[in-house]
């Protein structure tokens, strides 16, 4: 009988531990001057020293440290006073110089900490991950595996390498292990992951594009009976590449090993790829004997060794943790929790905060991107900010709280930007979207909508105020929904004696 | 006993990608023996109170300013390829991932 | 005008107009014709791009421009700097045919200098020997006597000067591969400070080690070549950002009157030649009579450099020579399409790299492989300390250290060649040096009895004052010739067909 995720944490506790690296967005490589476009075409990125040619040195790019500093200030970590790079050494055909130039036992950032808020059957609870490293090292090339029948590395005829890739900068960072997050770890993974990117982006040392690889996690996890103590052996799952995919990853592994151990087999110390279609990890190739790295320090490279003036003003130049600017935000807009949590996965808090920067008023900007705005953009595969500029939308809204537009206007207004029918009052002035505020106008309409349900206008004079409703409706029907309910049923209310 | 077995040599050029003979292995192993054996003294002096010496200059935090110089071009980054095509590498099939 | 002058001497003629950079360098092309069949210094000869170089140089003379001092004299490069598409061995198979995309920063400094780049010379595979016997094509021989070796691994360069091939050369130095061969080709060689020359551009064997420096007849030449490839290197992240001392002037000044100069008592005894203790003790009576003051004194810890210096240049070179795997240049073996990128990547190792380079890079392997890190690679950097240490104390009490370059002059081809440790003993008094990354300089100091062969006197100054060896290296120079009345390659036979 094979056991579930529910069953299997019943009598498993799991303990995670996550390595995530980051692909710093440098202009130039870690220790070479050649640029880091993404998509270049192949090889066109390279110089002999990222191609490993004999003879070339490396030079350590300021900026790679300096960003790999921020990234240890804002994880709380200690930064360390003397660092060194070392080579670890083994031979793959997309590392050019067949050791990586790393950072072993003396990285630059230690002992850090990020603190990860989930929501429980208790409500939301913090998790605090504690970080064990942050450390610099570099990139691999790419390999592009031809022929045979599945296109992938196993039975291919040959192989094409490309060294653009070789050489970015990467900081990797690892924590500690993880315990005690029960049925909670997919999650504390997850949130892990999610709290990392959050920072990496507000500190804008990285892209942070799962999808592109310029973030990438590996999830190590092992279970322990429960109440044993023990901790048992782990599996490595490399490439875990979108934050669901994270979330599965660590679920599929908690099922896989339950079952194995349940059925009297061991957890074997591996490495596992994760299968994006069905969330299960296969095993990579096993290797007859383990590799033996070989790390000495790089005798090409001095040490770092940032002195404290250094570290200071790194540190304030940190922007506002982005835990504490959601609280901030949150109160400042009288945010309930669950609209809060939407903007923030729906990656559009610093959208909705720059739309209120422009003078817009919160709960519009909000419910504008993240309603119609976000359906049409999530209908056509693109970002909204890819359909219309902030600026555009702070403009509508304005229009909205002035009373300029209604709710039903000022849609079609945004449908035309987004159209490309120009600005928004270019697209009022051609679709003639302004609301009807000439009360005249308003008194004819009204008396038309009366004249044509008399039965109902004799109920709103008798009192029965709810019925307006139908002539209102009839009123914004006749002036082409240009008209400001609100005026509408003032003016009804009063012309019928209410 | 010799400090270093032959399978320890076979081993090592594994770790090191060399193929090596059965012939060049015995003879490795009995070389590497006999150096082994006049490089372990080293050991003798080197206490624990002795900090070790990785590179003989003391300095540090040398750095480059984060600036895009030229690459080569791609006809020179493959001009010394013993195989290339579309632009990249050709080298045989690749066993397995890292 | 003649071949033997020396480098100096050669530069006044150009300047003076007595002779052009293409007569110059077409000379040591016809010295290179008629001798190198018998010694076989050079692997490449680049008579195209060296005259080019050389119309330039007459062109801007011509013009009346500004030239550096050496502009027009011509120079061998070991095969282990890169020169833009020029073939760069490094003396091994696995780089046959390899013509590199860039110029060594050495290079480029010649380059800009106007230094004529006559070709590259040989040398052991990557460095690693004391013979050139190790070169993946084929020895050098000793001008002084075509059967001994020319020392290494800057073999080739060492004896391109002593046969007149070449008044100037480059070699790199990781234990002693400038400072041996020219002490046993009875030429001038000199180890900067390490950081001093930039090693971008250097086919690395021992990273922390490795340095390149001159190679000449005299010293005056050592140090004019010195100052053209010197100074700070924004791509070699090891390379000292402070100017090099006035080595020139400091050749020029003749006077060592008052100088504290420490003899190193464990660099002389067991294993020292006889004729060779000889010579170097006739040398320090020179410096005496200059005036002086000569300081026994003990380095306790160099007894264990040859050990530790095995420990850690295998090291390096296990992790440096990784990359030649077939991939992105160099030699390919056994690609059939069917074997793997792995099982061709083993095969052109095995195919490509000589014995000795195999044995250092299993060497290496074994220190750094867990478990052995601590005794071996983790020992040796600890002794490294010490020896520091020993040089530090040493200099406290003391102007320069001296000391023989090489325990023996230069012995048969084929003598050692089976015997790696006793290979390994030729660099005993060098290594000291390249383990503190101070500087050091051979020059000759006389015949040894036994064999009539030349012996090299080393001089070590402390870091960054390169510029002590520069000034005792002189004038011992100075009063050995005063004293032999002729340079001491005079006393060398004449090599058949030679000017």
């Amino acid at each position: 009988m094979s056991l579930n995720y529910d069953s299997a944490l019943e009598i498993y506790e799991p303990t995670l531990g996550l390595e995530v690296h980051v692909e710093l967005n440098t202009n130039s490589k870690m220790f070479c001057g050649c640029a880091t476009e993404f998509g270049a075409q192949p090889n066109t990125q390279t110089c002999p020293v990222c191609l490993g040619l004999p003879g070339s040195l490396p030079v350590v790019n300021k900026r790679a440290i300096e960003s790999t500093i921020l990234i240890g200030l804002a994880l709380n970590c200690s930064i360390a006073p003397f660092s060194r790079f070392a080579r670890k050494n083994y031979f793959y055909p997309d590392m050019p110089k067949n050791f990586q130039t790393s950072q072993y036992d003396e990285p630059i950032c230690v002992n850090g900490s990020l603190d990860v808020e989930i929501e429980t059957d208790e409500g939301n609870k913090v998790f605090k991950v504690e970080i064990e490293r942050v450390h610099m090292e570099e990139d691999t090339g790419k390999s592009l595996h031809v022929g045979g029948s599945t296109g992938r590395i196993h039975g291919a005829d040959y192989s094409l390498l490309d060294y653009n890739r070789a050489g970015i900068p990467l900081v990797e960072i690892v924590t500690k292990i993880v315990p005690n997050t029960g049925k909670y770890a997919p999650l504390v993974a997850r949130g892990y992951v999610a709290a990392l990117r959050d920072i990496l982006r507000s500190l804008k040392v990285s892209d942070v594009k799962m999808e592109q690889g310029s973030l990438r996690c590996d999830v190590n996890l092992s279970l322990s009976k429960r109440g044993s103590g023990v901790l048992g052996t782990r599996s490595e799952t490399k490439n875990v590449n979108s934050l669901r995919s994270v979330e599965r990853a660590v679920t599929g592994e908690i099922v896989r090993q339950a079952n194995r151990l349940q059925s009297g087999e061991k957890v074997v110390q591996e490495t596992r790829h994760f299968l994006e279609e069905s969330g299960q990890t296969r095993p990579g190739r096993s290797k007859e004997q383990a590799e033996d790295y070989r790390y000495f320090p790089e005798p090409d490279l001095v040490p770092v060794a940032p002195d404290g003036k250094w570290i200071e003003e790194l540190r304030k130049s940190l922007p506002e943790k982005p835990a504490e600017r959601r609280k901030r935000l949150q109160q400042a807009w009288a945010v309930p929790d669950k609209e809060m949590r939407a903007m923030v996965n729906a990656e559009l808090l610093d959208t909705v905060e720059q739309t209120v920067l422009l003078g817009a008023d919160p709960t519009r900007a909000r419910s504008w991107w993240l309603g119609e705005i976000s359906r049409i953009a999530n209908e056509r595969s693109v970002l909204p900010t890819d359909l219309i500029t902030v600026s555009d939308v702070a403009q509508i809204i304005e229009l909205i709280t002035k009373g300029e537009l209604t709710d039903k206007l000022a849609r079609q207004v945004v449908e035309g930007v987004i159209a490309k029918e120009g600005t928004p009052s270019q697209v009022i002035a051609k679709r003639s979207l302004k609301v009807v505020s000439d009360d005249s106008q308003l008194m004819k309409a009204i008396a038309e909508a009366i004249a044509a349900a008399p039965e109902t206008a004799q109920k709103v004079r008798d009192g029965n105020i709810p019925a307006a409703g139908a002539l209102i409706g009839a009123v914004m029907k006749l002036t082409g929904g240009q008209a400001d309910a609100a005026r509408v049923r003032q003016l009804l209310l009063k012309h019928l004696g209410q | 006993m010799a400090a270093i077995s032959r399978d320890e040599v076979a081993n090592l050029a594994r770790l090191a990608r060399i193929s090596m003979s059965d012939a060049e292995l015995d003879h490795l192993a009995g070389e590497m023996d006999v150096i082994l054996g006049a490089v372990a003294r080293v050991q003798e002096v080197a206490g624990a109170d002795v900090p070790p010496t990785s590179h003989p200059l003391a300095v540090s935090n040398v750095t480059r300013d984060d600036v895009v110089t030229p690459s080569l071009t791609p006809e020179q980054a493959l001009s010394g390829a013993p195989a290339s095509s579309e632009q990249r590498f050709k080298v045989p099939k690749i066993l397995g991932e890292e | 005008m003649s071949i033997r002058d020396n480098a100096w001497q050669m530069a006044a003629a150009l300047n003076n107009k007595e002779i052009s950079a293409v007569e110059l360098t077409n000379q040591h092309y016809e010295q290179i014709n008629a001798v190198d069949k018998d010694v076989h210094a050079f692997l490449y000869l680049d008579k195209e791009g060296a005259l080019l170089q050389a119309k330039e140089v007459d062109k801007k003379r011509a013009a009346g421009e500004r030239l550096s001092p050496l502009a027009g004299v011509p120079l061998a490069l070991k095969d282990v700097m890169t020169q833009k598409d020029v073939p760069t061995t490094c003396g091994s198979k696995i780089l046959e045919n390899w013509r590199p995309p860039y110029d060594s920063t050495v290079v480029t400094k010649l380059k800009d200098a106007g230094v004529i780049i006559l070709g590259k010379t040989n040398m052991d595979e990557f460095a690693m020997g004391s013979s050139t016997e190790n070169s993946a094509f084929g020895p050098t021989h000793n001008p002084w006597d075509l059967t001994r070796i020319p020392g290494g691994s800057g073999g080739g360069s060492s004896a391109s000067l002593a046969a007149f091939e070449a008044p100037l050369a480059i070699g790199t130095d990781t234990g002693g591969s400038i400072r041996q061969p020219a002490a046993v080709t009875g030429t001038v060689g000199v180890k900067p400070t390490y950081g001093g020359v930039s090693r971008y551009g250097l086919v690395a064997f021992s990273s922390s080690l490795d340095q390149a420096g001159p190679c000449a007849r005299t010293v005056l030449d050592a140090a004019l070549l010195h100052q053209v490839i010197a100074g700070f290197d924004p791509k070699d992240s090891t390379s000292i950002n402070q100017a090099l001392p006035d080595v020139v002037a400091a050749t020029k000044k003749l006077d060592i009157k008052g100088m504290k100069i420490g003899v190193v008592k464990q660099l002389a005894g067991e294993g020292y030649q006889k004729g060779v203790e000889n010579k170097f003790n006739e040398a320090i009576a020179e410096l005496v009579k200059l005036g002086a003051e000569i300081i026994e004194l003990s380095c306790p810890n160099f007894e264990y450099a040859l050990a530790a210096y095995y420990l850690i240049a295998p090291s390096e070179c296990s992790s440096n020579l990784a990359r030649f795997d077939s991939i992105r240049f160099g030699l390919r073996v056994g690609d059939d399409k069917v074997k793997s990128a792995e099982e061709v990547m083993n095969l052109t190792r095995q195919a490509g790299f000589g014995r000795e380079v195999k044995r250092r890079i299993i060497l290496g392997t074994y220190a750094l492989s867990s478990g052995y890190y601590d005794a071996y690679y983790g020992s040796a950097q600890k002794v490294r300390t010490l020896i520091k240490q020993d040089f530090d104390n040493a200099f406290a009490k003391c102007d320069v250290l001296v000391s023989p370059t090489a325990p023996t002059t230069a012995f048969k081809i084929g003598e050692k060649s089976n015997d790696p440790l006793a290979m390994y003993l030729n660099d005993i008094a060098t290594i000291p040096v390249n383990m503190a990354g101070i500087g050091g300089m051979s020059l000759p100091c006389g015949l040894a009895e036994e064999d009539n062969l030349p012996v090299g006197f080393q001089i070590m100054s402390p870091a960054m004052k390169d510029d002590r060896m520069y000034l005792v290296g002189g004038a011992l120079e100075a009063a050995l010739l005063s004293k032999w009345g002729k340079p001491i390659l005079d006393f060398a036979p004449k090599l058949a067909g030679s000017k």
